[in-house]
């Protein structure tokens, strides 16, 4: 399916102002969910639902927002992520930008790779995948 | 005890929508205080009684298999006061449901007309998430709650009796 990237943009900077309480103008594509728009855990619930009204589809529990990467001990060692760990994480989450990330695979830096950009490359994917 | 904030179900289509009715009451508590001298409702109950209208629906369309729990106001807004003598109908649709979740959107009338939307999004909360101190009973929907739903499907099943009294 041909895929607008503008229209992309557009539409998911729509459901974070309208999840988050937000101004669109703070809705850049590298601006971070949590750090950058305040976004808390039960807006990311919020956030998969407005986008799978926004564009027709259906979002898998962890698929957008992995969240079976903290709880495993093979995947975080202390404050950061095992090797093993980091690649699962990129593979579950071929649409986010780890080249800041993978130097320093800090827990507390993940957030961070949550960004507008990574929900517009996800939704952008699985439009191209309908 | 449980607060229960609405009086009756006037409509509930399982798994779509429901419709329930609060009758003010110069006799609550609060209104005492809220304010004194003017009583008026406060639009946090408002969003109360549409939490545990919606609330009811997105139980029911899983059978209360788990603890449904109010996560986040997306959208509340109102216009105009509620004052005793009033009767507030919550009109909730299930939006989205799924193992994770639900949304509702709602719409509040004051005697028969609309004074507000209420939004809403409700956490599915499970017995065998044990990362979570939870009693092993469903703590939400107890037989307050399930009562109101029963009630008002036995007064569409079998009629509601006319002859009493007589």
């Amino acid at each position: 399916m041909a895929v607008n990237g503008n229209e992309v943009f557009s539409k998911v900077q729509d459901v974070l102002t309208d999840a988050l309480g937000v101004d669109a103008a703070e809705v850049s594509s590298e601006a971070t969910l949590q750090g950058d728009l305040g976004a808390e855990s039960i807006d990311f619930l919020d956030i998969v639902f407005r986008l799978e009204k926004a564009f027709a589809i259906k979002i898998p529990k962890g698929e957008l927002f992995p969240d079976d990467i903290l709880n495993n001990p093979d995947y975080v060692a202390g404050d950061r992520l095992t090797p093993t760990g980091l690649e699962r994480l990129k593979t579950a989450m071929p649409h986010a930008d780890f080249s800041k990330f993978e130097g320093e695979p800090s827990v507390s830096k993940m957030p961070d790779l949550f960004t507008v950009g990574t929900i517009v490359k996800y939704v952008e994917n699985k439009l191209r995948a309908a | 005890m449980r607060w229960i904030w609405i009086d009756a179900f006037v409509e509930f289509e399982s798994r779509r929508r429901a419709s329930a009715v609060k009758n003010i009451s110069r006799a609550e508590d609060y209104l005492h205080d809220h304010f004194s001298g003017y009583p008026v409702m406060p639009a946090s109950l408002l969003i109360e009684g549409m939490a545990q209208t919606a609330g009811i629906l997105v139980g029911e369309a899983r059978g209360f298999k788990e603890n449904v729990i109010l996560a986040k106001i997306r959208k509340a807004e109102f216009d105009g006061y509620a004052v005793p003598g009033d009767q507030i109908r919550f009109d909730a649709v299930l939006e989205t449901i799924d193992d994770r979740a639900a949304a509702t959107t709602g719409l509040v009338l004051k005697n028969g007309n609309a004074m507000g939307k209420v939004d809403l999004i409700f956490s599915h909360v499970n017995q065998a998430d044990r990362s979570l101190d939870l009693p092993d009973e469903n703590f939400v929907f107890t037989d307050q709650f399930l009562n109101l739903l029963a009630s008002f499907r036995s007064s569409v099943g079998h009629g509601i009796p006319t002859d009493v009294g007589k």
